[in-house]
């Protein structure tokens, strides 16, 4: 158990670790600090007190966790294909692997496995288990995370990575559940510590107003899911990544879910995560009728279509097109948000895009504190022109 | 009878948060005053429950985990209309990671008694982990749907329309189960004067480890496989540019940067 305690000799109850305080968990009380109940133990004040006034004692479990070596990729397929997620994974787990001096391995699951199998080898991978069956031909939950924890179990990975969609985050849970070990969901970025060769885990939290850097101490795998389109996706390199085929013991009973059937989202609702260009709609149209200016600026710009909180509330259009914390979480290369302010939950969805244009009236929206270019404007004039522009340049590009 | 129970979790309300309690100056969160909701994503897991109540004998129980003060969430379930809650609280809960938080919550369920379905949010809006939904259908030894958009139940069966980023999935399972839901399920109602005035006189248990004793190094920190080590604020965006000038000077300047960027390839 952890223990923090503020030496009172040494405090001089300046202060500076009730406002380091990421929980507002400490006060001062008769110029003396004091920390509040509710403490996880994060050690922020310890690093921000000038008079080593601050303590937190960690007791250290010791545990031989050495039979567990080297670092897992999930290759997630939808319809046979492997999602593109699973070359992001490959080389954030090339490096983790890299730095640890250990192997990097994928894990495929599936049926009718080749294609897949000569692409994968086509990477920097130093082994490749597959398992194939008729019955692991989709992603069903109770199938996979049964093969998944024997495959563990049977060979001792140190690290597995999945992606954090959501098949992954479907996945993940179930397996570190069954065999009781830590995950971090979500993760933005993920390093070694190579003084307690342990993975260092960074996700964000409360809406990603803050970051926490997370480890899984005395388990073994570390397992974390990786947001999507976050990580350098691997290149393409010679290898010689041995490939091992592991038989499934299976029978239909094992699946207790049963899909009767798939069914395609609207072939005009582009998948937000996956566009490279957003134009996003917000309160500022007036009217649900004015979608048509942002389909319009979408459509030429090759771009898919989103939509703040607020509009999806008023049932201006529906909610898959909906940013932000009780919506999407993207990160396009272009981020156009017309008539949208940008209160937190709709920042916290896009914030990470590599441009973002916003286009307001009011010079006083907080979009504007995050926007690449903002534009104090009424959309209904700036989006007909731009509009206008762009169309004139595509007729003289043909 | 349909026996459901619902696991909610009480939130800080995140968009309350910015607007009035994030300090500029030292760039911290302030949590003091901050107002908690219930995690909205688990408002249309009462709902859902509440819906299916409506059509069939159903017994709809509201459990959540957390602080004294998580009463208040329960309050408001009931007053919405669940059946009953339980508040499952205790010093030695805290600090409980996503899998001590499961471990918890599904032997407090099974103290509860049997159920036939458990409903909860795909996700809290503080933690973002969607790991407790899946991790308590594995402690229980139960089938698991998640991200659900639509459900029905029907002769012991559920059929649920689970969403995935670019296509639905219809799937069948034998109760008992657990789903979680997302925010297209429903609309959550608000509760009426009547749900209100019957909340305030109903008793909510609070269970706490003398009721469920559980060992110590599976709950709280000890029982917990991950650690927070650091916890930081995020480097904030660097500051962007408001451009000026007349409507067109802005048009043109905006297709200039777009073009340096190379960010009208797709234009059609």
């Amino acid at each position: 158990m952890a223990e923090i305690k503020v030496i009172e000799e040494k405090c001089t109850g300046c202060g500076k670790c009730v406002s380091s305080c990421p929980f507002s968990l400490i006060k001062i009380e008769g110029k003396k600090a004091k920390i509040l109940p509710g403490c996880n133990f994060c050690g922020t004040c310890v690093d921000a007190c000038p008079f080593e006034a601050i303590i937190l004692e960690r007791e250290e479990k010791v545990v031989d966790l050495s039979d567990y070596k080297g670092v897992w990729v999930f290759a997630e397929q939808r319809d046979g294909r492997i999602m593109p997620v699973t070359f992001e994974l490959l080389s954030a787990g090339r490096h983790l692997a890299d730095d640890l001096g250990e192997e990097l391995a994928v894990v495929i699951l599936g049926d009718n496995l080749k294609e897949n199998l000569n692409l994968l080898k086509k990477y920097p991978v130093d082994k490749i288990y597959a398992v194939q069956d008729t019955l692991l031909s989709d992603y069903k939950t109770g199938f996979y995370a049964r093969v998944l924890t024997s495959l563990i179990e049977k060979f001792k990975p140190e690290i597995i990575l999945v992606g954090a969609t959501s098949i992954g985050r479907d996945l993940a849970p179930r397996v570190a559940a069954r065999i009781k070990t830590g995950l971090t969901a979500d993760c933005t970025s993920l390093k070694i510590d190579k003084e307690k060769r342990c993975l260092v885990q960074i996700r964000p939290a409360f809406g990603g107003n803050i970051m926490a850097s997370i480890i899984t101490p005395y388990t073994r795998p570390q397992m974390a899911t990786v947001r999507p389109k976050v990580m350098e996706k691997i290149l393409p390199s010679s290898s010689s990544a041995q490939i091992i085929e592991i038989e499934p013991d299976l029978t239909g009973e094992d699946e207790l879910v049963r899909i009767l059937d798939k069914i395609r989202v609207e072939s005009d609702v582009k998948d937000l995560q996956e566009a490279e260009i957003i134009v996003s709609g917000g309160r500022g149209l007036g009217k649900p009728e004015n979608f048509s200016l942002i389909r319009k600026l979408a459509d030429i710009l090759g771009g898919a279509v989103g939509a703040s909180r607020a509009v999806v509330d008023a049932g201006w259009i529906p909610s898959y097109h909906q940013v932000g914390q009780t919506g999407k979480t993207v990160q396009p290369k272009l981020y156009i948000a017309c008539g949208i302010s940008g209160a937190i939950q709709h920042q916290v969805g896009m914030r990470n895009s590599e441009v973002i244009i916003a286009i307001n009236k009011d010079p006083e929206a907080p979009i504007f504190n995050i926007a690449t270019y903002g534009i104090v404007e009424d959309l209904h004039k700036f989006l007909p022109a731009l509009i206008e522009k762009l169309e004139s340049l595509s007729s003289t590009k043909k | 009878m349909l026996r459901i129970v619902v696991c909610i979790k009480q939130v800080p309300d995140t968009e309350e948060l910015a607007r009035v309690r994030i300090n500029p100056a030292t760039n911290t969160i302030v949590r003091e005053g901050v107002k908690s909701i219930i995690n909205p994503f688990d408002e249309n897991a009462i709902e859902e429950a509440l819906r299916i109540k409506e059509k069939k004998d159903a017994l709809v129980t509201c459990i959540s985990m957390g602080p004294p003060q998580a009463k208040e969430a329960l309050r408001k379930a009931l007053a919405m209309g669940v059946d009953r809650a339980f508040l499952i609280s205790d010093p030695s809960f805290a600090g409980s990671d996503t899998w001590a938080t499961s471990f918890v919550l599904s032997q407090a369920i099974r103290k509860i008694g049997e159920f036939d379905l458990i409903i909860t949010g795909k996700q809290a809006i503080d933690g973002d982990t969607a790991q407790v939904g899946p991790e308590l259908a594995e402690l229980l030894g139960i089938p698991q749907v998640t991200y659900v958009r639509k459900l029905e139940i029907e002769d012991g069966k559920m059929k649920a329309e689970r969403v995935l980023e670019d296509y639905f999935e219809v799937v069948q399972v034998k109760l008992p189960a657990l789903v979680t839901v997302t925010k297209e399920i429903n609309q959550p109602r608000y509760p009426s004067l009547k749900g209100l005035l019957n909340a305030r006189k109903m008793d909510i248990p609070v269970l706490t480890n003398k009721d469920l004793n559980l060992p110590e190094d599976k709950i709280g920190l000890d029982g917990s496989p991950t650690r927070v080590v650091r916890v930081f604020t995020p480097e904030p965006p660097p500051k962007g540019e408001i451009i000026e000038g007349n409507l067109e000077e802005k048009v043109q300047r905006i297709i200039e940067e777009l073009k340096k960027r190379n960010l009208l390839r797709w234009l059609k």
